[in-house]
C-alpha cells in the first residue's frame, strides 16, 4: 500500500486521543480500542498539524520533512488511515 | 544460597551503568518507562463474594481504609489529566462496591475507558443491557474451568454457574467481544479447546493468563501450576491460535520453547504497567502486592502522577536490569528471565531464571532450595481473606470440593480473584501483536530503525496488565 493521498485533507479521528511520550506518542482510538505508537516526533508533529492545513502534504512540509523522506511518512500515515486513526476530510 | 539467605536491602539487580541503551525497538524504549502507564490495574475493593484459592490480592473482606467515592473520582481526574486512556478495574469483586456504576460512569464522562474484571455476580440482564450501550466500557468475566467441577474447585461452589449466567446475559444483550479470562492451571490446561468453544458460543474473546504465586496463589502454586509438559502443550496451543486469543503477554517465558509469542515480551512492571490497590497504594504490577514493590500512595502529595513519575522504586525498575545467570541462555532476548513476581514469591533471585523456566533451570533452583528452610517472602500487607471457610483444602481427585457450605448457609463471604492475575494491556479488539515484530513495519520513521513501530496498531502488549 503506497499510503494515503497526500493532496487531500485529513483529520485525526474524533475518537482518537494523542499522548506525547519521550519517544514520540501514543494514540488511542476509543471506538476501536486500538493503541498505536508513533515512534517519531516528526510524525507526531504531522499528525497534530493535519487538521489545520488543507492537505497531508502541507502538514509534512510544515513539519520540515524533506522530499526524499516523504514516502516513508506517506506510508506511516497510510497505516494510520487504515486503522481509522486518521480519516479523510469530507467537507 | 538463595537471595533470601542474604541480608537484603533491595532485590533489584541493576546492570552496570555503562551498558549502552538500545533504542531500535519499541520494546527497548518501553523499558525506560513512559510519562503515564499504558496499562493500569486498579483494584477498587478487597471485598469479594468469592474466595478463590489463587487470589492474587488475598481478597475477601473490605478494608475500612479503601478510597472513598470522592477520592476515587479524584484519581479518575488525574487519569484524565495524565491521559491514561483506559484502566483495568478489578478487586476483590469491584461490582460489589455500592458506588461502582457511579465510578464507571464518571470515568466514561472523563474519557477514561474502563475494562472491569468480574466473577459475574452483578451482571444481570439489565446491567448487560446498560453495558452494551457504552463505548467506554469493556467487561472481563473470570472462569478457571470449562466445567463446573474444575472451575469451582478453585473459585468456589456456584461460581461456574454465576459466570455462565453472566455470559449468557452479555450475549443476549448483544455485547460482542467481551472477554473471558482464564488463569491457566494444571487442572484446566487440558480444557483449552473447551474454553475456546465457550468463548465462541458467547461471541466473546478468550484470554488466557498465567497463574502467579502471589497472594493466596502462593499457597496453591505447587499444586496448581502447570507441569513442564503442560507448559509445552499451552505454548503449542497459543502458537496455533495466534492473535485470536489474548494473553496480555503473560506467557512470555514460554517463548524459550521456540518462536516468540505475540506481544512485546517485556515485563512491564513500573515501566508501562502498575497497580493501584483499594487503599490507594501503588505497586509495580498486579502480581506484586508486597512492600518490596510498593512505590507510594495516591493519597500522598502529588498524587498518582508523582508516584508514577518520580518514585524511587519505579525509577529503579526503569534502569536496565541485569539478566544475571540468564544472559548466557540462547532465549534470553525473548524470555528476559521471566516474571519478577514469580521469582520473588518462590524465593528465587530476581536476576536468575523464572521458576517455570521452560529450559528447566528454575526447577533446578527450586529443588536446591528444598531442605534449606528457605523462608518465602511474606507480605506485611494486611491479608483480606475471609476468615471463615476454605480451610483444609487438599489435593483434588477429579472433583474434591472442599469449599464446604454449611446447611442453610448462603454463600456470602467470598473473594473474587478478579484481579485477573494476568493479561494484556488493552481492552483491545483484535490484538495486533508485537509492534516491533510486525510485518507492517515498513514505515520506519527512525532513520536508524530496522523495525520501527510507527503508526501501527498494537493490541496486546506487555506483561502485567489485567
Amino acid at each position: 500500500m503506497p499510503g494515503l493521498d497526500l493532496d487531500r485533507g485529513w483529520d485525526l479521528h474524533p475518537q482518537v486521543s494523542v499522548r506525547p511520550e519521550p519517544f514520540g506518542a501514543l494514540l488511542y482510538h476509543f471506538g476501536t480500542r486500538q493503541l498505536s505508537f508513533l515512534k517519531d516526533t516528526t510524525l507526531l508533529a504531522v499528525v497534530r498539524t493535519l487538521a489545520d492545513v488543507p492537505s497531508a502534504r502541507a502538514a509534512c512540509t510544515a513539519a520540515g520533512i524533506a522530499e526524499s523522506d516523504l514516502p516513508r511518512y506517506q506510508r506511516a500515515l497510510g497505516t494510520l488511515a487504515k486503522s481509522s486513526m486518521v480519516v479523510e476530510r469530507t467537507s | 544460597m538463595t537471595l533470601l539467605d542474604a541480608p537484603r536491602t533491595s532485590p533489584f539487580v541493576l546492570a552496570p551503568k555503562d551498558i549502552p541503551r538500545k533504542t531500535e525497538r519499541l520494546v527497548d524504549l518501553f523499558e525506560y518507562g513512559l510519562d503515564a502507564p499504558i496499562c493500569l490495574t486498579w483494584e477498587l475493593t478487597y471485598a469479594c463474594n468469592l474466595s478463590c484459592v489463587h487470589c492474587l490480592s488475598s481478597s475477601g473482606r473490605r478494608d475500612p481504609r479503601e478510597l472513598t467515592t470522592a477520592e476515587a473520582k479524584a484519581v479518575i481526574d488525574e487519569f484524565e489529566r495524565m491521559q491514561v486512556f483506559y484502566v483495568n478495574i478489578g478487586g476483590g469483586e469491584p461490582t460489589v462496591r455500592p458506588d461502582f456504576w457511579e465510578l464507571v460512569d464518571y470515568a466514561s464522562e472523563h474519557h477514561v475507558g474502563v475494562k472491569f474484571s468480574t466473577n459475574g455476580v452483578k451482571i444481570s440482564p439489565e446491567i448487560a443491557q446498560r453495558l452494551v450501550r457504552s463505548d467506554y466500557v469493556d467487561v472481563q468475566i473470570s472462569l478457571d474451568g470449562a466445567t463446573a467441577e474444575v472451575n469451582d474447585h478453585v473459585r468456589g461452589p456456584g461460581s461456574y454457574a454465576t459466570a455462565m449466567n453472566a455470559m449468557q446475559n452479555m450475549y443476549e444483550a448483544g455485547f460482542k467481544g467481551f472477554k473471558i479470562s482464564v488463569v491457566c492451571t494444571s487442572q484446566n490446561i487440558s480444557q483449552l479447546d473447551d474454553f475456546k468453544a465457550i468463548a465462541d458460543k458467547f461471541d466473546a474473546q478468550l484470554r488466557l493468563t498465567r497463574l502467579r504465586p502471589s497472594g493466596r496463589g502462593a499457597d496453591v502454586w505447587d499444586e496448581l501450576h502447570p507441569t513442564q509438559t503442560q507448559q509445552r502443550e499451552l505454548y503449542d496451543w497459543l502458537v496455533a491460535h495466534g492473535d485470536g486469543v489474548l494473553t496480555g503477554d503473560s506467557f512470555f517465558h514460554l517463548s524459550a520453547f521456540g518462536d516468540a509469542l505475540p506481544g512485546l515480551n517485556l515485563c512491564g512492571a513500573g515501566r508501562v504497567v502498575c497497580l493501584i490497590d483499594p487503599v490507594g497504594d501503588v505497586y509495580a504490577c498486579p502480581f506484586a502486592i508486597h512492600e518490596e514493590f510498593l512505590a507510594g500512595n495516591v493519597r500522598s502529595e502529588g498524587g498518582f502522577q508523582e508516584v508514577w513519575q518520580h518514585s524511587e522504586l519505579f525509577l529503579k525498575l526503569r534502569e536496565p536490569q541485569s539478566g544475571g545467570a540468564c544472559t548466557s541462555c540462547a532465549f534470553f532476548d525473548t524470555c528476559k528471565g521471566g516474571c519478577m513476581a514469580a521469582k520473588f514469591f518462590t524465593g528465587l533471585p530476581l536476576d536468575g531464571p523464572d521458576p517455570e523456566c521452560v529450559q528447566g533451570y528454575g526447577e533446578e533452583l527450586l529443588k536446591n532450595r528444598k531442605g534449606k528452610a528457605v523462608e518465602l517472602p511474606k507480605s506485611s500487607i494486611v491479608d483480606h481473606s475471609h476468615r471463615t471457610t476454605r480451610a483444609g483444602r487438599e489435593g483434588m481427585g477429579s472433583v474434591q470440593l472442599t469449599l464446604s457450605r454449611r446447611a442453610g448457609m448462603v454463600p456470602v463471604n467470598a473473594s473474587d480473584c478478579e484481579v485477573s492475575p494476568l493479561v494484556g494491556f488493552t481492552p483491545e479488539q483484535p490484538p495486533a501483536g508485537a509492534c516491533d515484530e510486525s510485518p507492517l513495519a515498513g514505515m520506519n520513521l527512525l532513520a536508524t530503525s530496522q523495525s520501527s513501530c510507527a503508526g501501527e496498531s498494537c493490541g496486546e502488549g506487555t506483561c502485567g496488565c489485567s
